[in-house]
Formats: structure tokens, C-alpha cells, sequence
């Protein structure tokens, strides 16, 4: 299909007796951001390596810019990016050094190679350290390079493979704004993440992996109404009065959880601003004092645990 | 088009990759070339004495000397590679359009520039000790293509080991063993002066071969050992250069 820019149907990959996919499928459309979500073990770097050419799958169809990742893997290369969890940079060298180089093996030509260098630099806000070597950045600076690295070529595709993990906040949101300006230029972007919150700001469609397969598929606000979307969490001063509390409050009775120990109930809602302000009234017209009142979205733990509470069948969420 | 038509170009690119590590570390790149300097030294005057030896000391120890700097020269390799496959940089090169052997004959190309270089280095050190190479011009290029080779393929075992291994902590493991393999040699004292079987062990090891022959063609004393000493690490090359360049590509399994 020419708007697919990757396909992967019952990718399986196994480490020794360990299966990292147990028969995987995923579909990207071309030109959008796709996140791949999950714990820790779930195959997502497995899935990036294969889909980056690192590693072979030992069965199923991979598929990345029309082209097979094991039988064409030098049309794979020619046409994709990748960002892998460690920085791939020569630590030894300085940022113009290190993309110079890939830019001559991307063979654009030594003085192709180092305005294209040049430019990159200058893009990701590095002109002024290209010269220092790169043991010597910060590790938002790293990933700004690795990045910048990736798209030498411009590529059609591009992997990131959990792009934020070990950044601070202020280096998440350097990531975060350099991705969303590359959605414009019409890249197809697959990163994987365990942040929902990551998945939620940059993606299109979100895949939830766990154990080597996808367990559910949809757009983030499709997953989150799966999950009973947004929760309200009310802190009380007493415990004692939490019965009291859950008897009267305008909230769905469904699905509360109530916690004794830190005093505290958690409900879902559907209109935020309307729960919020309906709890506040209740709780002040009842004289029940209450320490915090905070709606949150779900955490990844909840929409984990909602999505493998059940059966583990894949859930069509579209 | 395939990934050959690149091979040139790429290699040369992977080798500036490693002359710009020179040119960022030139401490590190004097400390390698003075070891060896050190061991002369040190066995040239404070522990030698050379059992066995008959003639100048420094005639003998010297070829010995730049035989043993080829076979440490294995240590350097592995560590680089072990270096490099630790790295997420390799990563990189793997996703890319490139050759996929250009990273290898990279690290092939500088080591035996700095191997070269060592061997420039403690000749120098040599003469200015009374080393003296008496062979002709022919007979000392002999020599010196023979340490070179013996380097070559000291190499791709290095590179074979690190693939192996992959780890750090191995590498450590083959570093000590590399000592006893290199001291079990005649570069610093005659077989003949150790006990019997020592005595085989020594005359057994590939280095012996290099470190005699070339003694012997810098002194213009016989061409005996020069076959052996062709023939060895040929041998082991045609072992080892096979096997590595499988790893490499199998390191997508």
C-alpha cells in the first residue's frame, strides 16, 4: 500500500529460549507519529532494531518504505533515521566531526557533508559547541546531536526508540519540540516510549506492546476512554469520613477506588471542569474538609493494567 | 547499487575516523609509542643481560623487542573494537547505507600506521644504543614487512577476539594472557639457555619465527626462519580473517 510506510505482520524474534515477539503486527501511515507504548521488556527496542535493520526477525513479514528490512536492507538504510536509546555518536569527536562523517557515508561528498553538518548544528541549536568533543555534552545536547544525526539524509522514516529516558524535563521538551517539527516536513516517525503522557503529546496513534505483542491499538483519546479516561482524586482530612464522602459526591459509583491509608478516593470522569467543580461544592455543602482535590489522567500503570486485566485479546480502540 | 561501490570511499572515511582520534588524544597516542620504549629499556638494562646471548645484548633484544610491540599490538586492537561495540555508534554505522566491512578495515588501516610508527620509533631508540642493522636495504625492508605482517595478523585476531567476547571484562582476561604468550618467545633470551621443554614451547611460537627472522636479516646472518615466519601468519590469517568477518556480519543474529 503506498500510504504505509511500515508494515509488520507476526514478527517474531527470539534470545536464545527468550521470545522478545511472539508475533507482532503494527501498520504506520505514511506521514504520521506513531507510538509504540510499554513497560520495560515489552520488545519494544527489539522492534526497532528489526525495523532498523540491527537485527533479523526470525519469521514474519517486516516492512519499512516499501521495502523487505531483511532481503533489501540497503534500501531500508537509504531511506530511514534512527535514534536509538544510547547515543550512536563517536564520544571522541566534536558534533561537526561526528556528522561530517555520517554525512560522507550517507556519501553526500566531503563539501556536501559538512554544510549539511553545518546546517544541522545550527538547526538543533549546536553552532556553538560543534567543535567540543561530545563526552563533554550534556545529555539533552547528546540527544539534540543523535538526533540531528538521524536526519542527515532527511529520511522517510524515522525510529526513536524511547527518546527521552534519562532527560530532564527541560531536555524531554527539547526532544519533544524538535520532533513535532519535523511531523511538518511529512517524516513518518515511530517512537517508542513507557510515558503515556509522551505517546499522548506526540503521537497520532499509539500502540500499547506487552510481551512481544500489541495488545491494543488506537488514538490516544480512544485508549484513555478505554481506560475510563480522566480520574478525579480527592484527599479527605479524615479518613473516617471517606463512606460519607463516596455516598454523596456527584461521581460515577462504577469505579471508585477508595484508600484508607492515605485518606483518599479516586473516581473517573467524562466532563473534567463540571466533576471538579461539582465535588468542590458537594464537599463544602456536606462540611467534609478535604486536604487536595486533583483530576489526572490515567497513569500508564492504570491503562496497563485495564488493557491486561482482561484476556489479553488485542482491542480494536479505533 | 550496491554496498561495494562504496567500499573505497567508506573505508578511507572510517580511517580519518581514527587519525581524528589521534589528532584529539595525542597524549594517549605518545604513552602507546613509549611503552614499548620503556620495555627496551627495562630489559636492556635492568632485568637483561640476555641468557644465553652471545654478541651485543641490544642486537639481539631489539628485533626481539619490535616482535613482542606486533604481538601486544593484538591487546590495542581488541580493545578498540570491544571499545567501539559498546558503543551505540556501531548502531549507527550498521543502520546506514554504508559498506558494511569499512568500520574493520578502518581499525586494520590505523592500527598498522601506529604499529609502524612504534616500530620507527624503537629502531630510533635502538640505534642511539648501538643497534646496529648491518643486512642491507633489501634484507631490512625484508624484516620490517615481516614484523608487519606478523602484526596483520595479530590483527584480525584481535579483532576475531573482540567480536567474541564483545565485553570489557574479557578483554582483560586475553590482556593477561597475551604477557605469557609474548614473553614465551626468544625475543628476549635464546631457548637453548631453558629448561627442555620451555625450550620447545618457545621455538614452537609463531613470534619466535618473526623475532629470528628478522634478527637474522638485520644482521644479514641467514634467511632461514623467513619462511616460517610467512607462512605462520598467513596461516593464521587465513583462520582468523574468515571467522571475523562472519562475526561481524552475524552480529545482526
Amino acid at each position: 500500500m503506498a500510504d504505509t510506510a511500515i508494515t509488520v505482520e507476526d514478527a517474531r524474534k527470539t534470545y536464545g529460549t527468550k521470545p522478545a515477539l511472539e508475533g507482532l503486527d503494527l501498520q504506520v501511515t505514511r506521514g504520521t507519529v506513531h507510538a509504540v507504548l510499554g513497560p520495560n521488556g515489552a520488545g519494544k527496542t527489539t522492534l526497532v532494531r528489526i525495523l532498523s535493520t540491527l537485527l533479523r526477525p526470525d519469521g514474519g513479514r517486516v516492512e519499512v518504505a516499501g521495502h523487505d528490512v531483511v532481503r533489501q536492507a540497503y534500501e531500508v538504510r537509504l531511506r530511514i533515521g534512527l535514534l536509538g536509546q544510547h547515543a550512536a555518536l563517536d564520544e571522541e569527536l566534536g558534533g561537526q566531526q561526528n556528522l561530517e562523517m555520517f554525512g560522507r557515508l550517507y556519501h553526500l561528498g566531503a563539501r556536501h557533508a559538512r554544510v549539511r553538518a553545518g546546517e544541522l548544528l545550527e538547526r538543533f541549536g549546536l553552532a556553538d559547541t560543534g567543535r567540543k568533543p561530545v563526552k563533554q555534552y550534556s545529555g539533552g545536547m547528546r540527544r539534540r546531536l543523535d538526533l540531528a544525526a538521524s536526519l542527515i539524509t532527511d529520511p522517510e522514516v524515522l525510529f526513536l526508540d524511547e527518546p527521552t529516558t534519562g532527560l530532564d524535563p527541560r531536555g524531554r521538551a527539547e526532544v519533544w519540540s524538535a520532533v513535532r517539527s519535523l511531523v511538518g516536513g511529512g517524516t513518518t516517525v515511530l517512537l517508542t516510549t513507557q510515558y503515556l503522557e509522551e505517546a499522548d503529546q506526540l503521537a497520532d496513534r499509539i500502540s500499547v506492546v506487552d510481551a512481544g505483542r500489541v495488545i491494543a491499538d488506537g488514538t490516544a483519546d480512544a485508549l484513555k476512554a478505554l481506560t475510563g479516561g480522566d480520574r478525579i482524586d480527592v484527599v479527605l482530612r479524615d479518613a473516617g469520613q471517606l463512606g460519607a464522602a463516596v455516598a454523596l459526591l456527584p461521581i460515577a459509583k462504577d469505579d471508585i477506588s477508595v484508600d484508607p491509608d492515605r485518606r483518599l478516593l479516586s473516581a473517573p470522569v467524562t466532563d473534567r471542569m463540571a466533576a471538579l467543580s461539582g465535588v468542590v461544592h458537594a464537599l463544602e455543602k456536606a462540611g467534609i474538609e478535604a486536604e487536595d482535590v486533583a483530576l489526572r489522567r490515567p497513569t500508564l500503570d492504570e491503562v496497563f493494567l485495564h488493557l491486561t486485566g482482561d484476556d489479553r485479546r488485542v482491542k480494536e480502540a479505533a | 547499487m550496491s554496498t561495494n561501490a562504496y567500499a573505497l570511499t567508506d573505508s578511507w572515511t572510517m580511517t580519518r575516523r581514527e587519525l581524528a582520534h589521534w589528532a584529539r588524544q595525542p597524549v594517549q597516542v605518545v604513552v602507546n609509542l613509549i611503552f614499548p620504549v620503556m620495555l627496551l629499556l627495562m630489559f636492556g638494562y635492568l632485568i637483561g643481560g640476555g641468557r644465553g646471548v652471545q654478541g651485543s645484548y641490544i642486537d639481539y633484544l631489539l628485533p626481539g623487542m619490535l616482535a613482542l610491540t606486533m604481538a601486544f599490538g593484538l591487546e590495542g586492537t581488541m580493545i578498540a573494537v570491544t571499545q567501539d561495540l559498546n558503543k551505540g555508534v556501531i548502531d549507527r554505522f550498521r543502520s546506514m547505507p554504508m559498506a558494511n566491512g569499512a568500520v574493520l578495515v578502518g581499525r586494520s588501516v590505523a592500527d598498522m600506521l601506529q604499529s609502524a610508527l612504534a616500530l620507527l620509533v624503537l629502531m630510533g631508540v635502538g640505534y642511539a644504543l648501538g643497534w646496529r642493522a648491518d643486512g642491507g636495504p633489501g634484507a631490512f625492508l625484508g624484516a620490517l614487512g615481516l614484523l608487519l605482517l606478523f602484526r596483520f595478523a595479530m590483527l584480525w585476531i584481535g579483532i576475531h577476539l573482540a567480536l567474541v567476547a564483545g565485553k570489557p571484562e574479557l578483554v582483560q582476561a586475553v590482556q593477561i594472557l597475551v604477557w605469557p604468550i609474548g614473553f614465551l618467545s626468544n625475543a628476549l633470551a635464546l631457548p637453548g639457555a631453558m629448561p627442555g621443554w620451555l625450550g620447545k614451547v618457545v621455538e614452537w611460537n609463531p613470534m619466535s619465527h618473526t623475532a629470528t627472522a628478522a634478527r637474522d636479516l638485520f644482521g644479514g646472518t641467514g634467511t632461514e626462519h623467513v619462511v616460517p615466519a610467512i607462512v605462520w601468519p598467513l596461516a593464521l590469517l587465513a583462520v582468523f580473517f574468515p571467522l571475523a568477518v562472519r562475526r561481524f556480519a552475524r552480529l545482526s543474529r
